[in-house]
């Protein structure tokens, strides 16, 4: 059982490590779609999208259906886990860290200029 | 991305880049010089380490940025920690302008250890951080631990709160 959930979340990672997939799953979280609709809004080819939208599935991010010849997608029961939650604080914490030392290192290049000026002096 | 380009192109990415290890990154405009300046001096650290946003305070913040120096950290929040926490540890590697590594002590054995590169180009500079834990359980525990599954701002806060030491 251990064993399964740790190739989920694997697999979940790898799933999540690709832009155009993290922006299907934003996509289903506004609700269902085709794969159709996804190939379309991500400018991509039907099979390029069919094969995100089956790495998506394998890690069970995503389940889709087939009704008649469409096939549509919708988030998995996991959605997005805790373990992808976890990054995404994460990352928040540090970009606002970051938007505080692009002020900061601004600041030590204006002093540092204006120190230089008037070594010059 | 443009040269010259502005910072809403300095994309703040995180991912889990192995089963044992987390990689931030962000380019600022600024030299690596400047950059790792302002990771070692105490008096700019304390400036961006605890954003204001996130509620926390940083009481007291001591750097010996030398190989085998250490460092520590006294950080507050008003609700989680109006006594301040020690966050400290040593620095394994300092090589100015371009890399830091420390550990993260206040975690124990799980704690991760943290190398920062610091990669100038065209007067720009891309951080890339690593956090690289013991283990996968180490990891996979701190994921665990931190993850209220809250959507409130102030569950962010204590993550953030509980990650001040790196």
């Amino acid at each position: 059982m251990v064993q399964y959930s740790a190739a989920r979340l694997d697999a979940s990672f790898a799933a999540l490590s690709d832009a155009t997939r993290r922006g299907v799953l934003e996509q289903l979280e506004r609700g269902d779609a085709s794969i159709t609709d996804l190939a379309d809004r991500f400018h991509m080819t039907l099979t390029g999208m069919k094969k995100h939208v089956s790495v998506l599935e394998h890690a069970g991010l995503v389940v889709t259906r087939k009704i008649g010849r469409v096939r549509t997608c919708q988030l998995g029961a996991r959605g997005l886990d805790a373990e992808a939650a976890w990054i995404e604080k994460r990352r928040r914490l540090w970009e606002a860290r970051f938007d505080e030392l692009d002020k900061v290192v601004e600041d030590m290049m204006q002093k540092e200029k204006s120190d230089g000026r008037k070594r010059r002096e | 991305m443009a040269a010259n380009g502005g910072s809403e192109n300095n994309a703040t990415t995180m991912e889990r880049t192995s089963d044992r290890e987390t990689t931030v990154t962000r380019t600022i405009n600024a030299p690596a010089r400047i950059v790792f300046e302002a990771w070692t001096n105490p008096e700019h650290f304390k400036r961006w380490w605890t954003p204001k946003s996130y509620g926390m305070t940083i009481r007291s913040c001591e750097i010996d940025a030398r190989t085998g120096g250490g460092y520590k950290l006294m950080i507050s929040h008003p609700q989680y920690a109006p006594e301040p926490m020690p966050f400290f540890g040593w620095y394994l590697e300092v090589t100015p302008p371009s890399q830091l590594v420390w550990t993260n002590e206040e975690g124990g054995e799980a704690g991760p250890v943290t190398t920062v590169t610091f990669e100038e180009k065209d007067g720009r500079t891309l951080i890339v951080m690593r956090d690289l834990y013991p283990s996968k359980e180490a990891l996979d525990a701190a994921m665990e631990s931190g993850s209220t599954g809250g959507f409130e701002e102030t569950f962010d806060q204590l993550e953030a709160f509980l990650a001040a030491g790196g």
